[in-house]
């Protein structure tokens, strides 16, 4: 397989930035404004710095990257739409971009006629899409609609419509653009099995998706880009984990489009009796089954009482095993106390992991202070075999005919 | 942009998908549909009859009224072909943003929607002229090549202004008060022979600018052989090759602008 690689798409150092302008000075006055005053009236944004990547032909390649780290700058450098200031961007054959979804589409026309001018603006001729006609009618199911206008078409249709021209217009290069996420359910399953065609048929496919099923299922190369550079160039499994390892790291990273999801972590809620509650974990955000998981608790006792302290791991989300310190006597006094635990791992199954304990009155279990979501680490398994929610050591043997059958 | 796939065969299917649907869209909902297209004409020239042929008589040429009439029909060209030209790209943002393509396909297209508007605007001309009479020369044959002139012309701003647009919105409106000062620097609703009783050079330079020779010259050529040309004010000098240098100029200085320009016109608009 490696002899015959062809490359198809060359991307060498390129850099791309912007002139972001600072206050709507798209206008001819506070551009004069902005002379006389000395200013420059925009920032620098570069979303692109110094990137290199080949693809050859018939590979599916998969780009990721958070929202804002460059990998939709990248196709559109990738489809001409954007000129590198650096570097340089080859492609070998016709690229069909689909930065998105029926573009130019036009309510007024028909389905028919809309088809032909996005046919045009991909940059088929009238007779390629005559050809392609049929399949890309049939594939969206809207053969009885085709003469009605496009405003006539519920949402469902038209994305159906659109998505069905970007899959059948036969180019050498499919450069896909965040398209996964459209129609219902029986349709995605529809582009999934293309998507399957295209791989199986080594169709060269460039995917940048948020999906890393997607990118596990389909890709057969993957990078990911962080802050307008490569951070990793791999497998598809080693990329989408490295991914939705840095998701987690949600904390340490600003990302603009989830602010309301960040709301619930860290949240404590302290008592009269036992207040700040603090937790370190030694442990870097990814731990390797097995690894122990060393946590020190912080919490400070202002009136003595009989305490017990418990901690609860959740795995994606839901409650997996907890933890007490039980029957065991914990000094009651007032004063500022540190507890260490090591948790044993070697059990947990790949996933991101939440950490939440609190401080309970030992005698009535009544919640005296709580730590929501004190921390959060991810467990980093190739273990295909085993699924749920903890690791089961399998021991298979050879299967041997019943011979008495 | 090269010279060389300027022209090739996906970028002339694009050009016409774009001009048709454009057209399509034009009417698109009013009953009467395109025959707007011949109406509207219609009607300024009735306008025009009753204002400037019985109320107001500016001017002694003959065949007054359709002699107005065509003046407006090409200045309405030159009007359509600028203004729509100039908003084209940033009309289109939508489209540059997402799909990569030869850019001066969105201003041509809009030019020669400018152009099919100005074919329908002379068939009126056309009836009407045979209406009134007017007799037709072999000189009618030059009425291309000055439509041809105009469209250059307007080509060439339409390049220059829809690039600059990208960068200062400020432009079409900038746009919209030269035009209305230059509609009444040409000679279009006045004779030119009220301003040569005043100022015989203010006349003269009237004629440089190449819309009004243009207009001159095809009413000559099409009307009547009373219209007052470049020719007749120079007398063959020199000085009458200037509309068409500034044309020239024009059209290559707007290309070249456009051109570099138009790498840029996606991540500014």
């Amino acid at each position: 397989m490696n002899k015959d690689l062809i490359p198809v798409v060359t991307v060498k150092n390129i850099v791309k930035s912007f002139k972001i302008p600072l206050e709507g000075s798209s206008g001819l006055k506070q551009k004069l404004i902005n002379q006389l005053r000395g200013r420059k009236g925009y920032r620098i944004f570069t979303p692109l710095n110094d990137i290199s990547f080949t693809v050859n032909k018939g590979d599916f390649f998969g780009i990721v990257g958070k929202n804002g780290s460059g990998k939709s700058t990248i196709l559109k450098t990738l489809a001409g739409i954007y000129f590198p200031q650096e570097g340089s961007v080859e492609v070998i054959g016709s690229l069909v971009p689909f930065i998105e979804l029926g573009v130019g589409f036009n309510p007024e026309l028909t389905g028919r006629e809309n088809v032909y001018l996005n046919g045009a603006l991909l940059g088929f001729s009238r007779k390629e899409i005559e050809l392609m006609y049929n399949d890309i009618v049939s594939f969206a199911e809207l053969s009885d609609f085709m003469d009605e206008r496009l405003k006539n078409y519920s949402s469902g249709m038209q994305v159906r419509l659109a998505f069905s021209i970007a899959i059948k217009a036969q180019g050498d290069i499919l450069l896909l653009d965040e398209v996964l996420a459209v129609g219902d359910a029986a349709f995605q399953q529809k582009c999934y099995d293309y998507f399957e065609d295209l791989k199986r048929k080594r169709k060269t496919v460039i995917l940048v998706t948020h999906d890393m099923a997607a990118v596990k299922r389909f890709c057969n190369r993957a990078i990911l880009i962080e802050e307008g550079k490569i951070k990793l160039a791999g497998s598809p499994e080693e990329v989408a984990d490295a991914y939705i390892i840095d998701n987690f790291d949600g904390n340490t990273v600003e990302e603009p489009e989830d602010e309301d999801e960040e709301e619930e972590s860290g949240e404590v809620t302290e008592s009269k009796l036992i207040s700040g509650l603090h937790l370190k974990m030694a442990n870097d955000k990814t731990v390797i089954p097995g690894e122990p998981l060393k946590l020190e608790l912080n919490y400070v006792i202002k009136k003595p009482i009989d305490i017990e302290v418990r901690i609860a791991i959740l795995k994606d989300g839901v409650s997996f095993t907890h933890v007490n310190t039980g029957g065991r006597l914990l000094p009651s006094k007032e004063g500022k106390y540190i507890l260490n635990v090591e948790l044993d791992t070697t059990n947990y199954l790949e996933g991101r992991h939440d950490v939440f304990w609190g401080v309970y009155n030992k005698d009535t279990g009544k919640q005296l202070a709580f730590f929501n979501r004190a921390a959060t680490f991810f467990i980093k398994r190739h273990d295909p075999t085993v699924y749920g929610w903890m690791y089961t050591k399998a021991q298979w043997s050879e299967p041997k005919i019943d011979k008495k059958v | 942009m090269k010279i060389s796939n300027a022209f090739n065969k996906r970028n002339r299917v694009l050009l016409r998908e774009l001009v048709v649907t454009d057209f399509k869209l034009r009417y698109q909902g009013s009953v009467l549909g395109y025959t707007w297209s011949l109406l509207k004409p219609l009607f300024l020239f009735a306008i025009m009859y009753v204002v400037f042929g019985q109320l107001i008589k500016l001017g002694s040429v003959e065949h007054y009224a359709v002699y107005l009439l065509f003046g407006i029909v090409l200045w309405t060209f030159f009007s359509e072909a600028t203004g729509m030209g100039l908003s084209s790209i940033v009309g289109r943002g939508d489209l540059l943003r997402k799909i990569s393509f030869p850019k001066y396909i969105i201003v041509l297209s809009t030019t020669i929607s400018a152009l099919i508007n100005l074919a329908l605007n002379l068939i009126i001309v056309v009836v009407l002229m045979i209406f009134n009479g007017v007799h037709l020369h072999a000189s009618a044959l030059l009425v291309p090549v000055y439509i041809a002139e105009i469209y250059v012309f307007a080509l060439g701003i339409a390049f220059f202004l829809s690039a600059v647009n990208v960068k200062y919105r400020d432009t079409s409106h900038i746009w919209e008060i030269i035009m209305q000062a230059a509609f009444y620097a040409t000679p279009i609703i006045y004779p030119l022979s009220i301003v040569i009783a005043k100022s015989r050079i203010a006349a003269k330079i009237l004629l440089l600018n190449p819309v009004a020779q243009a207009i001159q010259g095809a009413r000559y050529s099409l009307i009547t052989k009373q219209t007052i040309t470049i020719q007749t004010l120079y007398h063959h000098g020199w000085l009458i090759i200037v509309p068409i240098i500034i044309v020239i100029v024009v059209f290559i200085g707007g290309a070249l602008y456009f051109r570099k320009n138009s790498k840029y016109f996606a991540e500014l608009i």
